[in-house]
Order: C-alpha cells, then sequence, then structure tokens
C-alpha cells in the first residue's frame, strides 16, 4: 500500500509540474461546443504523442498518461487531479483530439469482475476529462481488466502498476 | 504412460502420473470408501497406436479417488474362463478385455466388469469405432465401470474447455476430460476470456478482444464457424447458456457499468435484467432456467446474489471473506460453487440452498473459475503452480485433489462441457 500511495504520489506532483502552463488556459470557458461537437468529426488526424496538432492552439501534452486507483476502487484520487485537468485542458484546446480511456485492474477477483472494473474506472477518467473541459465526442473507453498487465508480479507493487487507467491519444 | 513415483503422505495418497502428451497428472487425497479394483491388460491392446486401452481406463478410475487399483501382478486373464478368483484375494471387481483390428482401419474392444466377491458378470460389451478413437472407447469403457459401481454417471467422455496463456498469445481449447486429444478452436494475440458451453455441447461462446474490445462470439466445434453475438460498444461479456439453449444471459456495459442482459441464441430480443450502477457480473442460470446467479458490489465488495430470471429483487447469498465470485450452480441445483476470497488468497468453496454454510474444498492459493462436472461429482478450476496457470479438480466433498500440468503456457478460464450425446 505505501508504494501505492508513494507512486500516485508521484505521478501527481510530475503532472502538477508538467501541467502548469495548460492549468492557466482551464479557466477560459469551454467554448459553446458542447451541442456542436461533429466538427472534431472530420479534422485532421488527431495528435501524435506529444505533439500538438498543427493549427490548433498549442497547448502542452501533458506528462502522465495514466491514473491509478487504490485495490477495488474506480473513483479518481485527488493524487491524479492535476494529470485529469491537464488532459482535460489539452482536449479543449485541441477539438479535433481524441482519446481512448483504457481501465486495468489487478488480478485479484475473477476476470470478469475486473473487466467490469476496468470499464467504471475507464468511465470515471471519461467523466472527470468532460469536467476538466473534454468534450463527450473526443473520448471512448474499452477495459482490459486483468488482461493486460503493466506488470507481472503476484505482488502489491505490480498490482499498484496494473490498477491504472491510460489515457491514450488517437 | 508410467508410474513415475509414489509417496505416501500423512494426508493420504501422493501419486504422479507423466503423461506422454500434453499434461502431468498429481493426485492427492483419498476418498473415505474405496473399491479396489483391478484393471488387467486387454489382449492386443498394444497393437494399436496410442495410449493402451487399460491404462486409460486405470488412470480415470484413479482420478476420482473412488478406487484403489490393485496390481494384476502378471495374471492376464482376458475372458472369464481364465479367471481363477481366488487368485484375486482383496480385488472386489475386474476389468478383463481384448483389442482387435477389424478390416478398414476400425477396432474392436471387448470388455468385461466382474465382480469378484459374487464371482459374476456385471456387464460385458463389445464396442466397434475407428482406431483412432481408441481413447474415446477406453473413456467410455470407464464411464460404465464407474457408474456400474458407484450409482453416479461417468464424465470420462465428457470435454473441458479453457484458454491457453504464452506470452501475448492466447488459445482457446477444447480437450477430454483427462487433458488430452487438444484442439485449438481460436489463436488470437489479443485476449480470450470467459467460455461457455451449449448445453448440446455443440457450441460455445467467448469474449474475444480482438475487434479492440470485449466482444461475444459463438463459435460451433463441428464446423468452427463464429458469428458475434454481442458487439456494443464499452465490453460485452460472460455469456452463459440457458439449460434449454435458446437464450444466453450475459454482461454489457453499453449503458455505464457492467449490467445484466439476455439475449434469444440468435442474438435478437436483448433484454435488460439489472437496473443499477454497481458491478454485475458472471451470471450462471439454475438447472431449472428460474434463477439467475452472479456476482456484484452493490453491497461494497463482490459477492453472490441470486435474481430472478425475470428480474427484480436480488438476494445476496455469500457473507464470508472480503469477496467472493464466479458462482455456477451444482447439477441438481440444490447448491453452488464459488471462488472465495479471503485473506490475499483465493479458495473453492461450494454453498447448499437449505444451510447457507459454505463449505471451503482446498487449501487456496490462486484459485479461480470453478465449474461442476456434470455429475456433479468433481470441480474443475484454474490455480497456479511453480508460476503458472494450470487446471486442477477437486472431489465435491473435498477429499480428492487433481492438478493437471500443461507442457506449454498459462491455463486460465477452465469450463467443464456436458454429457456428450452418445
Amino acid at each position: 500500500m505505501k508504494r501505492l500511495l508513494l507512486s500516485s504520489v508521484l505521478v501527481g506532483f510530475l503532472a502538477a509540474c508538467a501541467s502548469e502552463p495548460a492549468k492557466e488556459e482551464v479557466k477560459e470557458p469551454v467554448a459553446a461546443s458542447a451541442a456542436a461537437e461533429p466538427v472534431a468529426e472530420s479534422a485532421a488526424p488527431a495528435a501524435v504523442e506529444a505533439s500538438a496538432p498543427v493549427g490548433e492552439q498549442e497547448v502542452a501534452m501533458p506528462d502522465s498518461n495514466s491514473v491509478f486507483f487504490p485495490f477495488d476502487v474506480d473513483a479518481v484520487q485527488a493524487a491524479d487531479r492535476d494529470t485529469i485537468q491537464a488532459h482535460g485542458a489539452y482536449l479543449s484546446k485541441n477539438s479535433s483530439a481524441k482519446v481512448r480511456v483504457e481501465g486495468n485492474a489487478d488480478e485479484r477477483g475473477s476476470s470478469e469482475y475486473n473487466l467490469g472494473l476496468g470499464q467504471r474506472r475507464a468511465n470515471n477518467v471519461r467523466k472527470a476529462l468532460i469536467l476538466a473541459g473534454a468534450k463527450e465526442s473526443q473520448i471512448e473507453t474499452v477495459s482490459f481488466g486483468e488482461e493486460k498487465p503493466r506488470a507481472s508480479g503476484h505482488d502489491e507493487e505490480s498490482w499498484a502498476q496494473n490498477r491504472r487507467a491510460d489515457i491514450v491519444y488517437k | 504412460m508410467r508410474m513415475r513415483s509414489y509417496v505416501f503422505a500423512l494426508l493420504g495418497m501422493f501419486m504422479t502420473i507423466s503423461a506422454q502428451a500434453a499434461l502431468e497428472i498429481e493426485i492427492t487425497g483419498a476418498g473415505e470408501h474405496q473399491t479396489p479394483i483391478s484393471v488387467v491388460r486387454f489382449a492386443n491392446e498394444e497393437q494399436v497406436a496410442g495410449q493402451a486401452v487399460s491404462t486409460v481406463v486405470s488412470n480415470d478410475l484413479l482420478r476420482t479417488g473412488l478406487f484403489k487399483l490393485v496390481d494384476p501382478l502378471g495374471k492376464a486373464p482376458h475372458e472369464p474362463g481364465d479367471v481363477r478368483y481366488a487368485e484375486w484375494p482383496g480385488v472386489e471387481a475386474l476389468v478383463i478385455g481384448s483389442v482387435r483390428t477389424l478390416d478398414g482401419g476400425k477396432v474392436e474392444v471387448r470388455f468385461r466388469l466382474l465382480d469378484a466377491v459374487r464371482q459374476s458378470e456385471l456387464i460385458g460389451l463389445a464396442v466397434t469405432a475407428p482406431g483412432d478413437q481408441v481413447r474415446a472407447i477406453a473413456h467410455r469403457i470407464a464411464d460404465l465401470v464407474y457408474e456400474r459401481l458407484t450409482g453416479s454417471a461417468g464424465v470420462f467422455s465428457t470435454r473441458i474447455a479453457y484458454v491457453n496463456r504464452e506470452a501475448k498469445h492466447y488459445r482457446l481449447v477444447v480437450a477430454d476430460s483427462d487433458g488430452y486429444g487438444e484442439q485449438t478452436l481460436l489463436s488470437l494475440n489479443e485476449p480470450i476470456m470467459s467460455p461457455a458451453w451449449s448445453p448440446d455441447g455443440r457450441q460455445i461462446a467467448y469474449v474475444s478482444f480482438e475487434r479492440g474490445h470485449a466482444t461475444v462470439y459463438v463459435q460451433t466445434l463441428a464446423t468452427q464457424k463464429r458469428r458475434v453475438l454481442a458487439d456494443f460498444s464499452g465490453s460485452n461479456s460472460a455469456p452463459t447458456w440457458s439449460p434449454d439453449g435458446k437464450q444466453l444471459a450475459m454482461v454489457l456495459t453499453r449503458d455505464g457499468s457492467s449490467q445484466l442482459y439476455l439475449v434469444r441464441a440468435d442474438g435478437s430480443g436483448l433484454r435488460r435484467i439489472t437496473f443499477g450502477e454497481a458491478i454485475d457480473t458472471e451470471p450462471a442460470f439454475s438447472p431449472d432456467s428460474k434463477w439467475l446467479l452472479f456476482t456484484s458490489d452493490r453491497g461494497g465488495s463482490a459477492q453472490i446474489y441470486r435474481i430472478a430470471v425475470e428480474g427484480g429483487y436480488a438476494e445476496r447469498l455469500t457473507f464470508e471473506g472480503k469477496s467472493n465470485f464466479s458462482p455456477r450452480y451444482s447439477p441438481d441445483g440444490k447448491g453452488f460453487v464459488y471462488s472465495h476470497y479471503n485473506g490475499g488468497v483465493f479458495y473453492i468453496a461450494t454453498q447448499d440452498f437449505e444451510s447457507m454454510q459454505m463449505q471451503i474444498l482446498t487449501t487456496g492459493g490462486w484459485e479461480k473459475k470453478p465449474s461442476f462436472a456434470p455429475n456433479g461429482k468433481l470441480i474443475l478450476f484454474a490455480t497456479e503452480s511453480q508460476g503458472r496457470g494450470i487446471l486442477s479438480t477437486v472431489s465435491s466433498d473435498g477429499r480428492v485433489k487433481q492438478k493437471m500440468f500443461a507442457q506449454r503456457g498459462d491455463i486460465r478460464e477452465p469450463v467443464w462441457g456436458p454429457f456428450s450425446k452418445q
């Protein structure tokens, strides 16, 4: 548990450092884009990795794409607030950018329960991103449950890595 | 196949059989009463390729824990007239027989089950089959012997399904109940989960990630043809068939969290059963088709619930441990088996509806996804040994345990198939 908290705090801290510029722009209204969502559909291919798409407002891509969860918990943790805010701001400023939120779980529990848990984690990250300025149409979700672990050990260190949602730019 | 070692442990017999093919089998424990039986080498059985009939029959019977196999010590009668009962003290039953190759590549196996106490014949039968199906004949003989001597139906001719994972490579596999005769139904570099047999044993529903997210497929074994049963946005998973095979229960997240749905076998008539914000998953039909058991975290932790198939109030059934998963009814509908998680360890447990008492059957480990053999006497589940996923069985009274080690990969998500139609 200690290790988990440490890594979450660390991620939160890094995200906070990286997202300083983005934070200011979050204060801007989220435009009147909520209803007219198809605008982004035909836009040019979305951002690749850390570079913003050409012609769109330059907003730094957040450093961390992962948020972490305690055991059997699907609520986004305070430690990841800055990561969520940064991605929400980025998506708000880059309306053609799209992400897939991938929910994962550690191997404790049944594979089907963990598939459900990963989906809830992804859904909650999606909600948080929308609250942080992203549009619904920019985010899809998927759960990999316990099927695609980042770390393969049967210990808390690995499990903490695997209780995770990734924000993946398409 | 040869016996590799006998080790007598405090808890009972411990035996390892080194199989030439896919699996290595280890059996521990023994039934309360073991019938002493001798399976004599069949005449000419070595002339047919593959494992000898008498070896397959012996191993099937041994794995139940209900029999003590007595070494014939060189005696080899093949006909009742050859048997001198005075030479078999302490043996209650004798299996004898012969194998004969027929024209056209066929094989005839004749066998007799003899009551060595009453000195009478209990079964006498001749079975003819293509030469490559001698193992199937041997399993059938073991079924007949088991049925006659225990009064329960044998499950040696049934099949099991599971997922074999090697690194990121997944295979959906069907095999005989003893792990031989592996047949790969699907091979992917994406996860495969939750195989489920149709009640007639002809189709398997499962979850595959080949479309980028969990999608439910149904595949026909004989033709290998498959179709998508559910591909809604989000996760489509946990398929399970109704006893009449006309519909399936499954789990969708298209409306938010994992919820239970019913769908006809052709994919039409989708109907939602649970309406909540919690995770509801792993539905399993009762044998009378009236109820669904399922796993839900609606009470704060994952526990087993029961709901009428038409929906409504869900009754919580498990209260012990940190959480409980993967319920399945016993074939007689009087109880269920599940994976019980407590103190960082998973156990296989059963519970009957009358007493509602949990009975833990195993010593604990990474024990998941239990399912009953169709005669209700054995439970198949996934566990880990030496860092690898393996198959294991435990008798439904918890006395006899068996581990089956695959030579390659991790075995996950096993499920025991129905009785085969003979």
